[in-house]
């Protein structure tokens, strides 16, 4: 299996949602807790699995805004688990989740360093290096009803611009999509083969405008009276 | 433990995570905003250990949007509030000195203070709320206690939208409305600044996403859904009228609209009589019954227009029995709109869109309005009890909100909105926009805001109506207002939702008179929730040096005593002489009520309530609780036996057992005697544990022949009839031509046979605005202000991971923005040497603030913007004094005044939209240039609020969760093979 997510960023509109289910998930789940620092004084930060990088593309007025949700690709070749000095970074072999074993982590930050999507933070409380585990904890849950064993970014999407499953499947749906949909890769050329896909913008859909065959209305008098029954 | 993975056996060494036995799943609905969403609650040893969407929740279908995402750091805000507080005797307000009190003191002091003055001049209680979702039971309340000075937040925030919609269509956009989401082809968003809707609005844009239907955003700035429009249309703030309305020149120059439509659900056939200078003049021709009268084409004569089957004339101009001249009100319409003055040339030089685009989109929208018609095949009966076997749909929406309603000229364009949805023929229809039970409502609701007050007596309507008439406003024998926030007077005589934002200035002015008592419930109204902020703190504080003394030798405060209820401790709550503490929502029984705002989806009737999911850890009580207890107190009738025993037990009571009408009370679901009745139907003792039951909402799915064409649907107004929403089943005719507009203009111009305004001021503003039909005119403060001077618009936007859930500055939400920024035009900023982050000053006539500067490229030229709300006081909400929103965060309201600029009228006049009172945040003008160098940081800031006395500490570390975690080990096997060997448990 090859577990993973697509983003439509046709339909993203920047809100948020994901980035703080995954925090209200996590920091209770399996790499729990996602320490806040001064989470009431200056300068906010914590530990967050999924960001929101919002981007502008072109110059006034042929502008387009792009919300553009990151967290881990978990790739196929993944750089972090490559230089992981300890073992603590690994891709799992059954369903290719890459996760960092918290207790054999010693918060190096090398595989910070290797990840050229940014997708890793290290807990500076607990010394240690966290990161999507795509919910290890609630997709497997039997406890959860079905359609619940979902990543929590993905159930709460309110613009359903989150797909979750198997890419090895040709018929799952996140295979379907970035087929049909063009769903590209970030950054593929440096080789770690990013699972994660994203879908861009669709092109807008063309509307014709109504056709008008009669000379235009110049004064109420043009108009004739029909019979309509109220 | 051996899984399953999407159906596929899969055997993994997994640990238990989570120990489900100690955990519970509690259902209730969200409060993190105003959309109202249902959320499954997982709750362990009483601490939450996850939020989620209800997936079978009507409003939010499962999903949950950021804000309800972060309920568990509103739960753990160091701000919430502990326990009933006085201001220390002796000391000055707004100091923060505060003495714990017991409830019991706190109450019998309030009760005693109410009751003194509910028997000398009951108008001395100012009870104002704001984000209040109770509305049904705090205006009660009012009405009971008998103050006509009570009303909600709609006055500042979106009175505009629900007033131009009741007034014209009889329903209105979001509560009142939503497009056909899973139809629609053409999608107009208009104005959304972000707001309202949340949930309800991404997943809709998703549906037509997918659907390929075309969504087009017209809005100064480009962020959020803004950012998914196929096409974006920077117009300049405040112009939306204009827009409109050049698309309505531009299809009525094509002869494209919806004649059938327009002749039966409208009032586009009615004639009008065409008599300037006569009292009769712009009012609708009736025979002596009062039916509206129309020309037949075929019996060629007077005829009742609200007749089925006669054949009026959409045009034409024709004599009224007695000789005068009428016209219909579609000849007006054209003879209006035809006019050169909206060309798409001469629309573009206001409101900034290009012509070929304002001509193309007017084309693009008939298109698929006429030549993509939707059939649905159904049986349904008309309200004249002809059958129909299809509904045909007119597959163009929209939405609008704030950059709508937030214009002095708000109301008149929303009403140009609408009538641009009437041409196409897509109020009601699939593909359209669509009306949500108890909506549509007749034009107007039947419904008189209350004038006379007396002591110890309720007030014999509620407090806030719809007047059509001059006689409706609640003025005395001199014209002068009667309300301490002079709604329904000359100033604002539509404010259906009062004018909350004018209430402390008003009261400390004494301007129409001085008050006792202001009770303020969820508003922050000495901060981000006022205009002029600085100048209504100050006032909060002002002393009437010519007054008595109180008992300690000082003069007593011109605004004598405030009362706060709230859950937390904001820059409000700073200024009380007694505080409240509410629960947050998570700890309450509440009601979303159908009497109140309505939750429902446009093919279902819908409420909800809430149910505790944890227990309060202080001394705090649900603020309805207390509403109850006080109304008990005072002995209101309502809520009083005849034998002056109290009638309620406390709120789940009173909720279960007050009936509005027999059968009719707050909850619509599991009535009658064994919950077996919906809508109408005896109390049923077991209602809570009824909602409890299905996940604490009531949904009432419409049959398929109810879905449309409501306002003449025999069916549907029966049944909405039976079930209260409205009084008769007559059909509902939507109107074009507001003939209670043109009421108020003729007494403006001293034609109207009642109340008539006595100066030139206010007969200008009646002529002038109370147009019969929507039309564009500048914001009134821009009038006065020199664009010379003040070049730009500023403007406000609302984050969508905030909007509503500032009140908390969650820990989690504010490491997302900590910070706002004034966003200006890049290209515009490098024209005047203005660098990205470099700090500057923008000066309204009002005052001046030092930002910091962010470029973008998604904002009009004209236009700077930031985000609402981000700017708090030193000390606020829990929050460190180094907090970056109380350094580097502003707000914008310092610049805006509550008033007009002085040379507009003779009196001090509310800077609002002159029909409906509705706060005009976006007609700010300003001007902007570069600070000196070494002036960084925000300015104004204000002093730190103290600490409320036994306040929890903010943390410096937070690491929230519910239970230790499980964690997952990698074997040293795959460690040594580097993971190039598989699992032997795999």
């Amino acid at each position: 299996m090859k577990l993973g997510l697509v983003v439509d960023l046709d339909t993203c509109v920047g809100c948020n949602a994901c980035a703080v289910a995954c925090k209200q998930w996590n920091t209770s789940g399996t790499t729990g807790p996602l320490t806040d620092l001064e989470p009431y004084g200056k300068d906010p930060t914590g530990v967050w699995f999924n960001r929101i990088r919002n981007y502008e593309l072109g110059d006034y007025p042929d502008n387009k805004t792009v919300h553009f949700p990151m967290s881990c690709m978990h790739c196929e070749d993944a750089a972090c688990v490559t230089v992981c000095p300890t073992g603590a970074s690994y891709k799992r072999e059954e369903d290719g989740i890459v996760l960092v074993d918290q207790d054999k982590c010693m918060g190096c930050n090398l595989c910070a360093w290797a990840c050229p999507y940014g997708a890793r933070e290290l807990d500076p409380e607990e010394g240690v290096m966290k990161k999507c585990t795509l919910c290890v904890d609630r997709i497997y849950d039997e406890a959860l009803p079905e359609d619940e064993r979902q990543p929590a970014c993905v159930m709460t999407c309110p613009a359903h611009a989150r797909f979750f499953g198997d890419f090895d499947d040709p018929n799952s749906e996140v295979s379907r999509l970035s087929r049909e949909r063009g769903g590209e890769h970030l950054m593929p050329e440096l080789g770690y083969k990013p699972v994660n896909t994203y879908l861009p913008p669709r092109n807008k859909p063309n509307i014709p405008t109504y056709k008008n065959e009669t000379n235009p209305i110049e004064k109420v008098k043009d108009w004739v009276n029909r019979l309509v029954a109220r | 433990m051996a899984s399953t993975f999407k159906g596929l056996p899969i055997a993994l060494n997994l640990p238990q995570f989570e120990n489900h036995e100690k955990q519970e799943g509690k259902y209730t609905t969200c409060y993190m905003c105003a959309c109202r969403c249902g959320i499954k609650v997982t709750v362990e040893d009483n601490e939450v250990r996850f939020i989620q969407g209800n997936k079978n929740h009507p409003v939010n279908k499962g999903v949950l949007c950021a804000k309800g995402n972060a309920g568990i750091m509103k739960q753990k805000s160091p701000a919430k509030l502990q326990q009933p507080m006085m201001r220390k005797k002796g000391s000055e307000r707004g100091t923060g000195e505060f003495e714990p009190v017991s409830w019991d003191v706190a109450l019998d002091y309030l009760s005693e203070r109410l009751e003194k003055i509910r028997n000398t001049d009951p108008k001395k209680l100012a009870f104002f709320t704001g984000r209040d979702q109770m509305q049904a039971l705090s205006g009660l309340w009012a009405q009971q206690y008998g103050t006509i000075n009570w009303a909600a937040h709609g006055g500042f925030c979106s009175v505009n939208m629900a007033a131009a919609g009741l007034y014209s269509i009889g329903h209105a956009f979001w509560e009142f409305g939503d497009p056909d989401w899973d139809n629609t082809k053409y999608f107009m968003l208009w104005g959304v600044a972000e707001d309202h809707a949340s949930n309800p609005i991404k997943i809709g844009l998703e549906k037509i996403k997918r659907r390929g239907a075309k969504f087009v955003s017209i809005n100064p700035v480009r962020t959020g859904y803004q950012a998914i429009a196929d096409e974006w249309v920077p117009i300049k703030p405040g112009t939306d009228a204009i827009l409109a309305l050049s698309m309505i020149h531009v299809l009525m120059k094509n002869d494209l609209f919806d004649w059938e439509y327009l002749v039966r659900y409208t009032n586009s056939p009615y004639l009008v009589y065409n008599t300037p200078g006569e009292s009769t003049d712009g009012l609708i021709c009736r025979d002596a019954e009062g039916n509206p009268q129309s020309w037949d084409l075929e019996k060629e004569a007077l005829v009742d227009g609200s007749l089925p089957e006669i054949k009026p004339a959409l045009f034409g101009e024709y004599t009224s029995a007695d000789g005068k001249a009428l016209k219909t009100v579609f000849t007006l319409l054209a003879e209006r709109y035809l006019d050169d003055q909206y060309s798409p040339a001469e629309a573009s030089k206001v409101c900034g869109v290009a012509a070929d685009d304002i001509e193309r989109m007017a084309l693009e929208m008939a298109h698929v309005a006429f030549e993509e018609t939707i059939e649905i095949n159904c049986e349904w009966t008309d309200w004249a009890g002809r059958k129909h076997d299809k509904f045909i749909g007119r597959p163009v929406s929209m939405h609008a909100m704030r950059g709508i309603s937030a214009h002095s000229n708000g109301f008149q364009a929303c009403r140009a909105i609408h009538l641009l949805q009437i041409m196409l023929g897509s109020v009601d229809v699939p593909g359209g926009h669509l009306a949500k039970p108890p909506f549509p409502k007749h034009i107007v609701p039947p419904i008189k805001p209350a004038k006379p007050t007396s002591p110890g007596q309720p007030l014999n309507s509620p407090p806030l109506g719809f007047p059509t008439c001059p006689e409706d406003l609640v003025i005395d024998d001199d014209g002068k207002p009667l309300r301490i926030d002079k709604a329904y007077s000359w100033d604002a005589p539509i404010a259906n939702h009062g004018l909350m934002h004018m209430v402390i200035t008003n009261a400390v002015k004494g301007d129409p008179y001085p008050i006792d008592t202001l009770i303020i419930f969820m508003a922050n109204m000495s901060w981000n929730s006022t205009m002029n902020t600085s100048s209504v703190r100050d006032m909060l504080t002002e002393k009437d040096e010519s007054g008595e003394k109180d008992e300690n030798g000082d003069y007593k405060y011109k605004l004598p005593f405030l009362v706060v209820a709230d859950a937390f401790h904001s820059e409000m709550t700073a200024f009380a002489d007694l505080i409240l503490p509410d629960t947050t929502y998570l700890e309450r029984y509440d009601t979303i009520s159908i009497l109140d705002r309505p939750i429902s989806e446009p093919h279902a009737v819908c409420d909800a309530i809430r149910a505790p999911v944890i227990e309060p850890d202080r001394d705090v009580r649900p603020w309805q609780e207390v509403l109850v207890d006080l109304a008990t107190r005072l002995k209101f009738p309502a809520f009083t036996k005849e034998d002056g025993s109290p009638k309620y037990e406390g709120y789940n009571d009173f909720v279960i057992n007050y009936e509005k009408a027999p059968g009719l009370g707050f909850l619509a679901g599991w009535r009658g005697e064994d919950g077996s009745k919906s809508l109408r139907g005896e109390p049923n003792q077991n209602q809570w544990q009824d909602y409890i039951d299905n996940e604490c909402f009531f949904e009432h799915k419409l049959p398929k022949e109810h879905h449309y064409y409501r306002f003449a649907n025999k069916g549907y107004l029966e049944f909405a009839k039976e079930s209260g929403f409205i009084g008769s089943s007559k059909p509902i005719i939507m109107e074009l031509y507001s003939e209670s507009l043109q009421k108020f203009r003729l007494a403006g111009q001293g034609l109207y046979d009642g109340p008539q305004p006595k100066n030139d001021y206010d007969k200008h503003r009646m002529v002038t605005y109370f147009d019969p039909l929507p039309d564009y005119y500048e914001p009134l403060e821009q009038q006065a202000t020199s664009s010379t001077e003040y070049p730009f618009f500023a403007i406000t936007q609302r984050p969508m991971m905030m909007y509503h859930s500032w009140d908390s500055q969650n820990a989690w939400l504010r490491q997302i923005l900590a910070q706002n920024y004034m966003y200006m035009n890049r290209q515009k900023a490098e024209e005047m040497g203005i660098v990205d982050l470099s700090w500057i000053w923008v000066e309204s006539e009002n005052g001046k603030i030092r930002v910091q500067v962010k470029l973008m490229e998604g904002v009009e030229s004209n236009t700077i913007w930031t985000w609402n709300a981000i700017g708090k006081q030193r000390g606020a909400w829990g929050l460190d004094p180094t907090a970056n929103e109380s350094n580097d965060g502003f707000l914008l309201n310092h610049l805006i005044s509550e008033h007009l600029p002085s040379k507009s009228a003779d009196r001090a006049v509310t800077n609002s939209d002159p029909i409906t009172g509705q706060a005009a945040w976006y007609d700010l003008q300003v001007k902007i240039y570069p600070a000196a160098a070494g002036e960084t940081g925000t300015w104004p800031t204000f002093d730190t609020i103290k600490p409320m006395p036994g306040a929890e500490k903010p943390v410096s570390k937070l690491q929230y969760q519910t239970h230790k975690a499980v964690g997952l080990h990698r074997s040293m096997r795959d460690i040594l093979t580097r993971g190039k060997t598989k699992r032997d448990d795999s």
